[in-house]
């Protein structure tokens, strides 16, 4: 399997080779004019046929790993250090992700995945596909030199034939983690495609607008998977790490969270270019920023750069993606300056106070986001390489340079939607602003009544201020796209005689775009509230004897019980804790810890109740070795579940706005096109 | 768990508020509000979830030297290379954390300041303990440098802002989307917008 492993990956990188080099080829002969002996339409066309081909290729190289996994093929020396016999068969598809090769595999078979979708709809415009279908040529040959030269996942193993395997990564033996990664990297992956669409529009002089509509629900989606992605590794971090917390600031988290800024900024700055025809030249630049990020992101962390608790990741290959960014961002500003007066535009703004100003500065608070990130992240580098000293920057930094610009953010989200496009007068805006202006400070009040005061005792808490900032701001926001929500289904329950409810299900369809971006920008504020919660967190840690009792917030936890299990992977101790509220018993929780047979490396698993109002979260620390008595740890954490809650919700508001709108009453109000040039059909001018 | 008065008055007043709003079966409409209700009572349900955590929490008082203790395990790093701070570092049998947080509460127990003591640590294990850059030297430009970006960035949308508008009476004609239109669409979008506070985009 190992042979045949690794001719599919050799096959596989001929076919991106040709695939790219035909495809440039035939592209440049097209561009030129020149007359050939082979036609160069029909060239393209096997550069496409070889890119479905790869993807083919690159999938029996994918089977023949997980294949391997699961006859336990130890000769394999990627399946002996990430598998053995007693892995569950979940867990035994995650070993393709636990390590450097598998996880580049899977990257490489996604992009030919999405690629194979692309060059199967290529009718939709031959030309424009063509060129992104030779741009993602380029982006394959490259992973899969790195799979064939720098980090083969089919390396035999060097030695005497090992009885088992060493195992996967406790810290991965978690269900979420069958699926967190495979959604990251779906995101990290998919940005190639719009990538690859706005290099080649740029490239070939596309007219108009129509490559942003087709990239639109390519961009949308995947940014739904960074997004689920992000949110399923926060919940993993929360679950299975056992620190209280789902964000720890750390590169690779970072890493994750550059392009999701970066292609949100493009997700809205886009309805500029739609509109108005505006921002061409940035929106180009913020889709190649975002691909530029999910390469930096793998750079720096599996470069060794900066250090990171992901260190299960490290490998020798950053240098081959530093000369892959380079050589990307090479040809991004080598075609940026040939082609640049293709992108120039009048742009026009009739009112400092609009809509189109709105996503200016959202664009540009989404970006200095993005660059705190970054900067964060590199600091230590740069400090290490100016003045010799290697510092730490960690949370603390974060939470007062990136909280304050991301409330600032969340305020826009809010004032965003209040104000029209092009103009508004002043009226109007009083008239939007009232509610949430009120929505804000009746929060403020109700959390002074509640007892908060940022400066008890004399200094200033910060986490507290922040807090009560969030839940003010949130209450405005929400309050502001709800009144937009029954402003809207008022029109429609005049016009139509329907009741609220009904109207509003009809004004969504209507126009699932702005109200399914609505109800993402609500998902956000609910979880901007579960996020502000975290200021309140609150722990206690207590040896318990049998029958102890460990008091936090409303519960009484009293240990009835510790006792021991065991299976072919792990054994497991554990605490039984009867937890009661009031003075009556509510339920039970088993805070555990496992010790993996293979691997000998321990495991908590975190016992959490978790409710609306705050997660009970109890964790099950080990025995004191003097005692023996369990040591348990119980944090009470507010608000946690408005997290999981607000990504359902923006779950929800990104598929309603990928559904197109059901409008035809309001045909006649689409703006007539002023300057439209035709579009090509076929494989004709345009240069390279 | 003990409510304030205050706090106890508020969410009566706050309860019997929703309950106020909410109409009885003999009104009118009875199949808008049927949604309305539900919806509020949903609301009601989440905005008393938020009130009740946020209360608690605020009522959950910590000792000063626990809050002490708490607060600087949270300014400072674990030095045993699991990159966790060191009041969240739990992963069983660290070799490190367990020391250097008894060291912090002897130093918070000797009197020793805030500052002292992360110097104190700092000094021990080195600058790499801090999980934060101090604000001194090539360290404070991490803490500049992103607020020094986003004033120029503001200050530079702002002048792109300016530059851009021409107003609505300099637009030449054609530019505005409405010019497009004939008088009886335009009036009847300028309806929509004052209907919805939205552009005429329904």
């Amino acid at each position: 399997m190992a042979a045949f492993g690794s001719f599919a990956l050799i096959i596989a990188l001929a076919l991106a080779a040709y695939n790219l080099l035909a495809g440039i080829l035939a592209l440049r002969l097209i561009a030129t004019g020149q007359p050939v002996a082979v036609s160069p339409e029909r060239l393209a066309d096997t550069a496409r046929r070889a890119g479905i081909a790869g993807f083919i290729a690159v999938s029996a190289a994918a089977f023949a790993l997980i294949y391997s996994v699961f006859i336990n093929d130890f000769s394999i020396t990627y399946i002996m250090e990430h598998s053995n016999r007693a892995l569950p068969g979940a867990y035994k598809f995650s070993a393709l992700w636990s390590g450097q090769e598998g996880s580049l595999l899977l990257w490489a078979w996604l992009l030919a995945a999405f690629g194979f979708v692309l060059r199967l709809t290529h009718k939709r415009d031959v030309k424009l596909y063509a060129y992104a279908g030779t741009i993602l040529a380029g982006i394959q040959v490259f992973f899969l030199a790195v799979l064939n030269f720098s980090a083969p996942p089919f390396a035999l193993y060097n030695g005497p034939l090992p009885d088992d395997g060493n195992g996967l990564n406790p810290l991965l033996q978690y269900p979420e983690m069958v699926i967190h990664p495979p959604m990251l990297y779906l995101g990290y992956v998919g940005f190639s495609i719009p990538f690859a669409f706005a290099l080649g529009a740029l490239m070939m002089r596309y007219p108009g607008e129509k490559w942003i509509k087709i990239t639109r629900i390519w961009t949308l989606v995947t940014w739904l998977f960074l997004t689920c992605g992000i949110f399923l590794g926060m919940h993993w971090a929360y679950a299975v790490l056992g620190w209280g917390g789902y964000w720890g600031w750390d590169p690779v988290e970072n890493a994750s969270f550059m392009p999701w800024l970066t292609a949100t900024a493009f997700l809205h700055s886009v309805m500029m270019q739609e509109k108005k025809g505006m921002m061409k030249s940035w929106n180009v630049w913020l889709i190649f920023s975002t691909f530029l990020l999910t390469l930096l992101g793998t750079l720096l962390t599996r470069a060794g750069l900066v250090s990171s608790v992901h260190a299960f990741a490290q490998s020798p290959i950053g240098t081959w993606f530093a000369i892959f960014m380079g050589i990307v961002l090479a040809v991004c500003i080598f075609t940026y300056i040939l082609q640049r007066d293709h992108l120039r535009t009048d742009h026009h703004l009739e009112s400092l106070v609009s809509r189109e100003s709105s996503f200016l500065f959202n664009n540009l608070v989404l970006l200095t986001a993005c660059f705190v990130i970054l900067w964060g992240t590199l600091f230590p580098i740069l400090s290490e390489y100016v003045v010799g000293n290697k510092v730490t920057v960690g949370a603390p930094w974060y939470n007062r340079v990136a909280v304050p610009i991301g409330i600032f953010l969340l305020f826009l989200t809010g004032v965003g939607p209040l104000l029209p496009w092009r103009s508004t007068s002043m009226r109007a805006i009083k008239r939007n602003f009232i509610l949430p202006t009120i929505a804000l400070w009746a929060t403020v009040i109700v959390c002074f009544l509640a007892g908060a005061n940022p400066w008890k005792g004399g200094t200033f808490d910060q986490g507290n201020f922040y807090a009560i900032v969030s839940f003010a701001v949130s209450a405005a926001v929400f309050v502001a796209i709800l009144s937009e929500f029954i402003r809207g289904a008022q029109v429609i329950s005049r016009q139509t005689g329907k009741n609220l409810i009904s109207a509003t299900v009809l004004l969504m369809r209507r126009n699932t775009r702005r109200y399914g971006g609505y109800l993402v920008h609500i998902g956000v504020v609910i979880v901007v509230v579960g996020l502000a919660g975290a200021a309140f967190n609150k722990n206690i840690e207590s040896e318990m004897a049998l029958h102890d009792k460990l008091n936090i917030g409303p519960y009484t936890l009293e240990n009835v019980g510790f006792t021991q299990d065991s299976n072919l992977n792990y054994n497991s101790e554990f605490a039984q804790l009867d937890v009661y509220k009031g003075g009556k018993k509510q339920f039970q929780m088993t805070p555990e810890k496992r010790i993996y047979l293979i691997t000998g490396q321990p495991q908590t698993m975190v016992a959490i109740h978790s409710t609306p109002e705050w997660d009970l979260y109890v964790v099950y620390e080990g025995t004191n070795p003097d005692n023996g008595q369990p040591i348990i740890k119980a944090f009470l954490n507010p608000l946690v579940g408005w997290i999981w809650a607000g990504l359902a919700i923006l779950v929800v508001g990104t598929l309603i706005a990928l559904v197109p709108s059901l409008s035809p009453a309001t045909a006649s109000l689409r703006v007539p096109v002023t300057r439209t040039a035709p579009t090509e059909p076929a494989l004709k001018g345009g240069s390279l | 768990m003990k409510f304030s008065p205050a706090l106890r008055s508020s969410i009566k007043t706050l309860r019997s508020l929703f309950r106020a709003t909410v109409p009885h079966s003999s009104q009118p409409h009875r199949d808008e509000w049927a949604g309305s209700i539900l919806s509020r009572s949903l609301l009601f349900k989440s905005a008393q979830a938020l009130l009740l955590a946020v209360t608690v929490c605020f009522s959950l008082g910590a000792t000063d030297a626990s809050s002490r203790f708490n607060d600087l395990g949270h300014r400072l790093m674990c030095t045993c290379g699991c990159a966790q701070l060191l009041g969240e570092c739990n992963h069983v049998g660290c070799p490190e954390s367990g020391r250097e947080r008894e060291e912090l509460k002897a130093a918070i127990a000797s009197g020793k300041s805030d500052q002292q003591i992360l110097d104190w640590f700092a000094a021990k294990y080195g600058a790499t303990m801090l999980a934060a850059p101090t604000m001194q030297g090539f360290n404070l430009v991490a803490w500049i440098a992103p607020f020094a970006v986003l004033a120029a960035g503001f200050l530079g949308t702002f002048l792109l802002v300016r530059r851009w508008s021409v107003g609505k009476s300099q637009l030449p004609v054609g530019a505005s989307i409405d010019a497009n239109l004939d008088p009886a669409e335009r009036e009847r979008r300028e309806r929509i917008r004052r209907d919805t506070g939205m552009d005429g985009d329904l």
